[in-house]
């Protein structure tokens, strides 16, 4: 067990990190994901509070619809990446565990009384549901069928008597989904999913942190704290597009005046060779000149390499510059490579 | 977990097996598990000489890197290839198939002062 923001977290499961990987790529892997929180904005003033708030173009969005979004300061940094669905009353907005605290604040201090926030994390639970398989067995399990919905769409759907808001949405680069449910039924809905996929010969498996992180890793996803962070602006991480310059959001305006200075530096995937990078190591380029460090880093577990996701700078983005990752004193030979390492299933 | 009955111990779980001459190295089943999936290894060069408590190599798992130590002074006489491809290969058989290094030693008389595999058992909670 690990910490993580405060929840205790199995890193892997006795399955190991590797083999929970393979499992989530090849069938249906679950992940207790309690630890994210969940935000209800509702109120007349819900929709142009919330598409002030986040980057992302929003009000196009009509239910079931869900998107990706980051959360900015008056200063381009990313506080956190949100998911928002688009309920019929609401907007349901999941935020990271680690800025659950801060999100509300800065969600609250800029709320006026049109807007009503509340926090519904802890009557909350989330399990993720991720894998080829995954809709498979939820189409088994529950009713009516999830596999009717698109992806990035939502729909309330019942398993086992259990009342589930469903997203067809995930981070780990699998079809399947996200299932939120009232925490007094967890224990009960995680063990229904076990038994159920084994009783349909559905391999499914309960999936930890280490596997969580190497999936999202491959499949491009970011993690807060490491591609994007409140140090790193969406421009440097490649995280334009989660930006709708159409409309005004917090930070919109420093963005655009980082657009026109120039980016100082790029998040780039770096396919290493002879060691293990990880976060924190310097990137040097053919002269030993440091230009760059490493954010995350690992050994992926389907495409069978030593990567690394780094901040680098200019000039050394290209896909196919030869560069350098010192790992314990020792310079290792690494290549700019396309992110992401693994297409998700979804956008094949 | 197992324990090898017919290797010695060091303190950083290490086990160190005399075999025709040689003192064959690797990692305990006690180390592997608590290192979890292992995905790299770095070894050293077959003829270099190294002293016992000095690194020999790196060990990856999933989670962190963990130096690897000599448990007995000498040359590097092999080092198990097969690791490159497959270092996996030490979760799933540390002392046989996932055997490390295999040591020309200096002074035999180091094995002597490792642990015992009963004591080893003890000092990881097995006994």
């Amino acid at each position: 067990m690990a910490p993580f923001a405060g929840y205790d977290m199995p890193i892997s499961y006795a399955t190991g990190a590797i083999e929970e990987h393979a499992i989530t790529r090849r069938s249906v892997g679950l992940f207790d994901i309690d630890h994210m929180g969940q935000f209800e904005v509702s109120g007349p003033g819900a929709d142009a509070f919330v598409s002030g708030l986040v980057s992302a173009k929003i009000l196009d969005m009509v239910p079931p619809m869900a998107r990706y979004s980051l959360l900015l300061d008056e200063k381009g940094l990313v506080l956190d990446d949100l998911f928002i669905y688009r309920m019929p009353d609401s907007w349901w907005i999941v935020v990271n565990a680690s800025n659950r605290e801060t999100d509300l604040a800065w969600f609250t201090s800029h709320a006026d009384r049109s807007v009503k926030i509340v926090d519904r994390s802890d009557d909350t639970y989330m399990i993720a549901v991720q894998g080829p398989k995954a809709i498979e067995l939820l189409d088994a399990v529950g009713t009516p069928a999830v596999s009717a919905l698109e992806r990035f769409t939502w729909g309330n759907i019942d398993i086992a008597g259990v009342p589930v808001l469903f997203g067809r949405t995930g981070y780990t680069g699998e079809d399947g989904g996200e299932l939120f449910f009232p925490a007094a039924k967890a224990e009960f809905l995680w063990n229904f999913l076990i038994e159920k996929g084994e009783a349909l010969g559905i391999e499914t498996k309960p999936i930890g942190l280490a596997a969580r992180d190497s999936l999202r890793f491959e499949a491009g996803m970011p993690l807060h704290g490491h591609e994007i962070s409140p140090a790193i602006n969406p421009l440097e991480a490649g995280f334009k597009w989660a930006c709708d310059f159409d409309k005004e959001f917090v930070g919109k305006a420093a963005l655009s005046e980082i657009a026109e200075k120039g980016l100082a530096r790029r998040l780039v995937g770096l396919d290493v060779t002879g060691g293990v990078p990880r976060e924190g190591y310097e990137v040097a380029d053919a002269s030993g000149k440091i230009v760059g460090h490493c954010v995350a880093g690992m050994f992926c577990p389907t495409v069978k390499k030593y990567a690394a996701n780094a901040f680098v700078e200019p000039g050394f983005n290209k896909v196919g510059t030869a560069l350098k990752v010192i790992i314990r004193g020792q310079p290792k030979d690494a290549v700019v490579v396309k992110r992401p390492l693994y297409i998700p299933a979804y956008r094949r | 977990m197992s324990i090898d009955t017919k290797a010695k111990y060091a303190e950083s779980h290490e086990f160190a097996r005399l075999e025709s001459g040689l003192v064959v190295v690797g990692i305990s089943d006690h180390a592997q598990a608590e290192l979890g999936d292992i995905v790299f290894i770095e070894l050293p060069a077959v003829g270099k000489t190294i002293a016992k408590g000095q690194t020999f190599g790196t060990v990856e798992s999933v989670k962190a890197a963990s130096d690897l130590y000599m448990p007995v002074s000498g040359t590097i006489a092999a080092v198990n290839e097969a690791l490159q491809a497959d270092p996996a290969l030490i979760n799933k058989e540390p002392y046989a198939a996932g055997w490390m290094l295999k040591i020309q030693p200096s002074n035999i008389a180091e094995l002597d002062a490792l642990m015992s595999a009963q004591d080893y058992a003890k000092a990881i909670g097995e006994a």
